[in-house]
């Protein structure tokens, strides 16, 4: 047996525009379908994964404010923040607390509440993840950046914009299954070459909804996980890392170095290559960094990101089935809880739901255009 | 007058924005006759253009020409009718995009058309007397035309700037200069208005032609020359009429007038008029070409210099984009963008 | 409105000046405390020409209200002749007019207006070449 870090419980509240509910009511929500799935009622630490939340509701210790409402106790919690990488940098703290031997019971939420802005405001905080000074400040918003990557990639390897409006059909395919997705039903790849440009060459469903959200997991050692299941969800392998915050300083604009980085760890942990993935969790907040992200986790070579994709190999059946409950486009990107989601619908299909039999899960969430990235390699415990 | 050192123009720069509304668009708009307009076009600001951007790369092309520090500049004035903040000086946000701050006088300047003008006389007074090196005066405007006003078929945007230093460095010498000014209230603009006003045909002969005729016939008349004795004559020019109508009275024929004549093309820059007009016959003149120019400015007063080209121009006008080149660059707009731009749409 | 820190960014919103390591010549834009390329934390102040070209860019539909009045502009990520890359509005030129390897030039604009009683901020935009015609 050994002393992996193992998922006990999770619980993911619905995503979408909850005009009834505020942050709080989210978190605690989340929390309390984790604590009924893992069957413990206690924990010893939090770890709240968010963005924003003094620009969108103008709330900061999130930490205090979250253990107080949802009744955990005096126990430490701090709020994570990576961009809308929070939630998989929130969890990797969260899998440091159990793993140094700090605590034994460490709880994981993230949570994000976007829609109580108007969308200039949404647009100018969620522009905050990117470099203020000399990126935001120019009036570049966060979907012209990711625009500024594509029009690049397009250019450098020859690759047409329709062919990366697959990526936002194959995560809509899972979407009917998804309970907790925002958006449950499929769409055609011409619905999204044809939605309308909104900055060219994105369009409209190349890219991820506002919404609100809340997602929780509960963490421990794997010899305590053992003590409630024969078959822990284990996180075997964590990598996390940093890149230049504006997209003009990459090394190369196409290159997501993070994820290249924090790939190459999580695998040297997990002791596995891209080959041993049965299945990925990936950050298709716009349609160019699914592309990439395959690319720099080692899936395919620089530049055919979209091969797999277009052959039907990221379909349910296929090589690698990707977004499993929807991915960031149709399930939902709360920005901040977004990496938490992950994980929790990496453990509902590690577990077994009946469409896929999965041993080894990853999952991939990225801060702004790619200045954080984290990679978690999750197995079944058997 | 002329100053106890002699001095002249180092460098000289100029700018026109690329947009442009027909004056029959604007006919069009308000019902008028397009066969009575007075010029064919005019210059408007882009939207993110204002007159601070505008004497920023009027400086720019003047400090390229001059081959100079921008830090051994003594002055940098700034002279507008149309700036963007009431209170906050125009000069000082151009004084530090050039690099010319910290150990500068910066100001701005204001009397309606001749704002440019007089920072020039001051620049010539401020080297001449040995305080400066060098000194930048700048005319600019992004002029406001009053909807369906006759003022709104010309009132454009642009202007020019000239780095003022030694005779023996300058590109031009400037031998004199006149000021004839006096309180005529002919156009103006109260403090809270976003329009001006003007008296029609009472900013002609008492207004425009009284000032222009006494300060050019002054200056003529210290120096001891005559309209024979110029190659190029530049008068300040609201329209086309005028400065060719001014000239033939003091006795300088139409073709010594036409090269100095951007108003038929972009407008009035206001501000910008004369010098404008003084920085397209520069792009043009030879070493030995003496030139005559007066600007206007209601309220009303006119400036008059006399200058004579050096040698110096010839390797130094074209390293900078001449006034023709930025009169070609230029794209059409209707009177709908024309109105968003110059933000006369009540939000 | 952030005044102090518009005030800040002035050297290098209104010259485009940057820094150049003074052990290994990397040249940065912005300027940096720490070399990228050698960690060293000497360094002086740095020049650019203002010169370079387009390698990618897009247009923007939905901006901060801040830049509104400026609608429709197009943002660009440009190589500068001396080597760093920039990210910058192009002005003068719509979207539809541009092409990656297009040659640009330095101006200064307008960016951010706050309103009609705030502070205007000034700072660089890129423009196609205006060329030098003489006649």
């Amino acid at each position: 047996m050994g002393d992996n870090v193992a998922v006990i419980g999770v619980g993911l509240s619905k995503v979408g525009e909850h005009w009834e509910k505020s942050l709080r009511s989210l978190a605690i929500e989340s929390i309390w379908m984790a604590f009924e799935d893992s069957g413990i009622d206690k924990v010893d630490a939090l770890y709240v994964g968010n963005m924003s939340s003094g620009s969108f509701v103008e709330q900061e210790h999130l930490g205090a404010l979250i253990a107080d409402f949802a009744g955990l106790g005096p126990i430490p919690a701090v709020k994570i923040e990576a961009a809308c990488g929070s939630g998989g940098a929130a969890f990797i703290e969260g899998y440091m607390g159990i793993k140094s031997g700090m605590y034994d019971y460490v709880l994981v939420t993230g949570v994000e509440k976007m829609t109580d802005v108007l969308p200039s405001k949404t647009t100018s905080i969620l522009a905050n993840a990117s470099d203020r000074d000399y990126e935001a400040f120019h009036g570049v918003s966060f979907v012209a950046l990711n625009a500024l990557v594509m029009k690049r990639y397009m250019h450098e390897f020859n690759v047409k914009r329709e062919e990366l409006s697959i990526f936002p059909v194959i995560s809509h395919k899972n979407a009917p299954f998804s309970k907790h997705a925002m958006y449950r039903k499929e769409i055609s790849l011409e619905a999204v070459i044809n939605s309308p440009i909104i900055a060219d060459p994105l369009t409209l469903m190349d890219c991820a909804p506002i919404c609100d959200g809340a997602a929780s997991v509960i963490l421990c050692s794997e010899k305590k996980a053992r003590e409630f299941t024969d078959i822990p969800i284990l996180v075997s392998g964590i990598g996390i890392a940093t890149d230049t915050l504006g997209v003009h300083d990459r090394k190369h604009i196409t290159t997501l170095s993070a994820a290249v980085e924090a790939s190459k760890k999580a695998y040297k942990m997990a002791e596995v290559t891209p080959k041993d993935i049965d299945i990925a969790e990936i950050h298709d907040a716009f349609s160019i960094m699914s592309a990439l992200s395959l690319e720099d986790m080692g899936f395919a070579k620089k530049g055919q990101g979209t091969k797999m994709a277009l052959e039907g190999q990221h379909y349910i059946g296929g090589e690698l089935p990707i977004n499993l409950y929807g991915g960031l486009k149709a399930r939902g990107h709360p920005v901040g809880a977004t990496g938490v989601y992950q994980i929790g619908e990496l453990v509902y299909s590690l577990r077994g739901d009946g469409r896929v039999d999965a041993e080894v899960g990853l999952a991939e969430n990225i801060g702004g255009s790619g200045a954080t990235v984290s990679v978690c390699v999750l197995e079944r415990g058997d | 007058m002329k100053p106890n050192k002699s001095v002249g123009i180092i460098g000289y720069g100029a700018y026109v924005p690329k947009y442009r509304i027909q004056n029959t668009e604007i006919a069009r708009v308000w019902g008028n006759d397009p066969n009575l307009v007075p010029i064919r076009e005019k210059s408007v600001p882009g939207a993110d253009e204002d007159s601070v951007t505008i004497a920023i790369e009027i400086a720019r092309n003047a400090i390229i020409r001059a081959g100079i520090d921008p830090s051994d500049l003594r002055a940098v004035w700034v002279g507008s009718e149309s700036k963007p903040y009431a209170v906050k000086p125009t000069s000082t946000i151009v004084a530090e995009a050039i690099a010319a701050t910290p150990f500068v006088n910066a100001a701005d300047w204001e009397f309606a058309c001749k704002a440019g003008s007089e920072t020039i006389q001051a620049c010539i007074a401020f080297v001449g007397s040995g305080m400066a090196k060098y000194a930048l005066g700048i005319g600019v405007d992004t002029a406001q035309g009053a909807p369906s006003d006759a003022l709104e078929y010309t009132a454009a945007a642009g202007g020019a700037g000239y780095i003022i230093g030694n005779a023996k460095e300058s590109l031009a010498i400037i031998e004199a200069s006149v000021s004839y000014v006096t309180d005529t209230p002919d156009f103006w603009r109260r403090q809270h208005e976003h329009y001006p006003k003007h008296g029609n045909r009472f900013t002609g002969e008492p207004s425009y032609f009284k000032h222009v005729l006494s300060s050019s016939k002054a200056l003529m008349e210290e120096l001891g020359t005559k309209p024979e004795d110029y190659n190029y004559a530049i008068f300040h020019q609201p329209n086309r009429k005028f400065p060719i109508e001014v000239a033939k009275i003091l006795g300088f024929p139409k073709e010594k007038v036409l090269d100095g004549l951007v108003s038929p093309y972009i407008g009035n820059t206001y501000a910008g008029s004369a010098l404008l007009g003084l920085a397209a016959v520069l792009d043009k003149a030879k070493e030995g070409d003496k030139i005559f120019c007066t600007s206007y400015g209601s309220g009303a007063g006119s400036d008059s210099f006399s200058l004579e080209v050096t040698d110096k121009l010839a390797e130094r006008k074209g390293k900078a984009p001449s006034v023709k080149s930025y009169i070609e660059r230029r794209e059409e707009i209707d009177y709908a963008r024309y109105a968003r731009y110059r933000k006369k749409i009540r939000m | 409105m952030n005044v102090p820190r518009h005030w800040r960014e002035q050297i290098r919103r209104y010259r485009l000046v940057g820094s150049k390591c003074t052990d290994c010549g990397r040249l940065s834009f912005p300027n940096r405390a720490v070399c990228p390329k050698c960690n060293s934390r000497n360094n002086e102040n740095y020049q650019y020409v203002g010169r370079g070209k387009i390698i990618s860019f897009t247009n923007i539909n939905s901006p901060p209200k801040e830049h509104k009045y400026n609608l429709p502009f197009a943002v660009a990520l440009i190589e500068l002749m001396e080597g760093p890359v920039i990210t910058a509005q192009i002005t003068d030129a719509r979207a539809e007019e541009l092409e990656i390897g297009m040659e640009v030039e330095m101006v200064t604009r307008k960016i951010m207006e706050y309103n009609d009683d705030g502070i205007i901020c000034y700072g660089y935009k890129f423009r196609p070449i205006v060329e030098y015609a003489h006649p």
